[in-house]
């Protein structure tokens, strides 16, 4: 079988003996059906066995081995050496998920992400009859709603590269919101309203997402949590839950803006969405625009796109939520 | 070489809040012999927010959008990145999913119109990478980007999701994107080799929330700065935008004293190709610091 020489620089702290972490190099023969896994067992049995990291079941489903490799995060039980060599060329980098959270070497503290996870409420709220006469049926149909939500082995891949959870420790994480949507959707549950309440709360809520389609991209099960995000976006207004604040505004003004012109007015959305108060802190920035020519006053409005009578029409007949309060 | 001719997609912050991204797109592409036939019954893409409020409503404006690249018999070019991401996502959900194009159709109906799937739709960038080639832009030069040290940012919704962009992008690899680098050593220029290059820069949650995204710009922004960086170069005017008119507050936010110039992806080639700085539109942007010696 095809083998290749490649250098591990490895991301290495041990809290007892070191003050900082530090990094350390370990060349190995690699054969081409090598997994991550199996690097970081030889590193233990071959080279320190004090070499600490997190495993379990080895078949993707105990979401234990995540660690990164030259950034990217995988689990390291799926992922094949080779094909990050082809990436990122023969020297590799591996380190924990996520180095603010270091314990010991790979190993992280998950505690926030499980916090998080468990405010969601990760589990079946029904008041049933504990001595039905029939089961509580699912049709193939309703259950399909879900989609691949209930996959998910919370392995934290999708947490720990989520831009919005690095800057503001209040947010969720698509991880948690997958799991909001999974009973969102079951109609076996009976909290559906206060489910939606709790990923609809400002900071912490869906509306911090910031749509960068990392988390589609590391899940191992292939999850696509950021699909289940738009989708709980959207029972936010279909069930009527939506509060009156920046981000829905932000939402619903862009369908706003195109009925009325086709194109998204910049200047009535900034307006609409903040309000009065809120448009005074974007003074500066639209000042210091208006002095490099960037905007006009009042405002450099494009002419309207042709054919606004069709663009009318087609929103007439094609929209399938309607904002039920007139904001 | 065949005359390159594409329908512009150009979205609504070209034409409004950066002036300059329509300049030096209309500029580069006329020195480069290409023909954009601006789309003029096209809507707004309605961004993520109309996804988020109605996910149906924006398919079918989008697919009505595509309807008229179709019409005209041209491929579609965006020279944003966000409506890159909403349209090329109605495309291939469309082109995968007959029943959904079925329903959607019914509804295009109503206006006489019909999406067929007979034109792609890929970012200027990557339009220009695979059909101009960057050896035929590499000729063009005449004012090499020699010792600038350029760091490319290459914005989320060109490269993510994979299985969706990777169809309109040559399959570019989103954690390891290398079509804006290859551009900027055409230009010879430097490319910069940073951690954040193909980071997000939270320009969706500007209005709902404007510190985490004033973070993620700082971030961003400082670590171009540590690697060297002499100017930003993005294909994104949204990245821009947040990079250059909010500098003052990103650096504030990650503590820094942040002086980058931020540039559009066809200012750069411009300036290379020997394109008048005017007629790029440099003087709109904000941040101007150390940017003439670097142009001189």
């Amino acid at each position: 079988m095809e083998k290749k020489r490649i250098t591990f620089k490895v991301f290495r702290f041990n809290p007892a003996v070191d003050d900082l972490p530090h990094y350390e190099s370990y060349v190995m023969e690699v054969k081409k059906d090598a997994l991550v896994l199996d690097i970081l067992n030889r590193i233990k049995w071959e080279f320190d066995g004090s070499f600490t990291y997190r495993r379990s079941c080895r078949h993707g489903i105990c979401g234990s081995c995540s660690i990164r490799v030259n950034g990217k995060v995988v689990l390291s039980c799926k992922e094949n050496v080779f094909e990050l060599t082809d990436i990122f060329g023969d020297l590799l980098v591996l380190e924990p998920q996520n180095k603010q959270k270091v314990i010991k070497d790979m190993v992280i503290d998950r505690v926030d992400f499980w916090n998080k996870y468990t405010e969601v409420k990760p589990f079946l709220v029904a008041k049933y009859d504990e001595h039905p006469e029939v089961e509580a049926r699912v049709s193939p149909d309703e259950a399909s709603l879900m989609l691949d939500s209930d996959i998910c082995i919370q392995c934290a891949n999708c947490y720990s590269v989520c831009p919005s959870v690095r800057v503001n420790e209040k947010y969720y994480g698509p991880a948690a919101f997958v799991k909001a949507y999974r009973f969102i959707v079951d109609t076996r549950d009976h909290n559906k309203k206060e489910r939606i309440d709790i990923i609809n709360e400002p900071e912490k809520g869906v509306w911090d997402c910031v749509k960068c389609y990392k988390c589609a991209e590391v899940c191992p099960k292939g999850v696509n949590p950021i699909e289940k995000i738009t989708l709980l976006h959207n029972q936010v207004f279909k069930e009527g839950r939506a509060k009156n604040n920046v981000a829905t505004r932000h939402a619903i003004g862009f369908k706003k803006s195109i009925q009325k012109n086709g194109f998204l007015d910049e200047g009535f959305l900034v307006r609409y969405s903040e309000g009065i108060f809120g448009t005074m802190k974007h003074l500066r920035e639209a000042f210091d625009m208006f002095r490099r020519g960037k905007i006009k006053m009042p405002w450099n409005m494009p002419s309207k796109p042709k054919k606004m009578n069709e663009i009318k029409q087609l929103i007439k007949v094609a929209s399938k939520i309607e904002c039920r309060r007139k904001w | 070489m065949k005359r390159l001719r594409y329908a512009l997609y150009a979205g609504c912050t070209a034409k409004q809040s950066t002036p300059e991204l329509w300049k030096s797109t209309m500029a580069v592409a006329d020195k480069l012999g290409i023909e954009l036939v601006d789309l003029k019954e096209a809507t707004c893409c309605g961004a993520s927010h109309l996804r988020d409020f109605d996910a149906f409503l924006s398919m079918v404006l989008n697919a009505r959008n595509i309807c008229y690249a179709e019409m005209k018999n041209l491929d579609m070019v965006t020279i944003c990145n966000t409506c890159q991401n909403n349209i090329a996502f109605v495309k291939a959900k469309l082109d995968e999913d007959a029943q959904l194009r079925l329903e959607v159709n019914e509804h295009l109906a109503e206006i006489g119109l019909k999406y067929r799937g007979t034109s792609s739709v890929r970012h200027f960038m990557y339009a220009l990478i695979e059909d101009y080639g960057l050896d035929n832009l590499a000729k063009k030069v005449v004012k090499p980007l020699k010792n600038i040290n350029i760091a490319p940012f290459y914005g989320c919704h060109n490269i993510r999701p994979f299985h969706i962009q990777s169809g309109f992008n040559m399959g570019e690899n989103s954690f390891h994107p290398t079509g804006l680098d290859n551009l900027i050593l055409a230009l010879q220029g430097k490319p910069v080799e940073y951690a954040y290059k193909n980071r997000c820069c939270g320009f969706h949650v500007d209005l709902q929330a404007p510190k985490t995204a004033d973070k993620l710009t700082g971030l961003a922004l400082a670590d171009a700065t540590d690697n060297g960086a002499d100017m930003v170069v993005t294909p994104c005017p949204l990245c821009q935008l947040n990079m250059d008119v909010k500098q003052k507050s990103a650096s504030k936010a990650v503590a820094r004293e942040i002086k980058l110039p931020v540039l559009h992806l066809t200012q750069l080639i411009g300036l290379a190709i020997g394109i008048n700085p005017k007629d790029l539109g440099l003087e709109h942007n904000l941040v101007q610091y150390g940017l003439k010696e670097i142009i001189s």
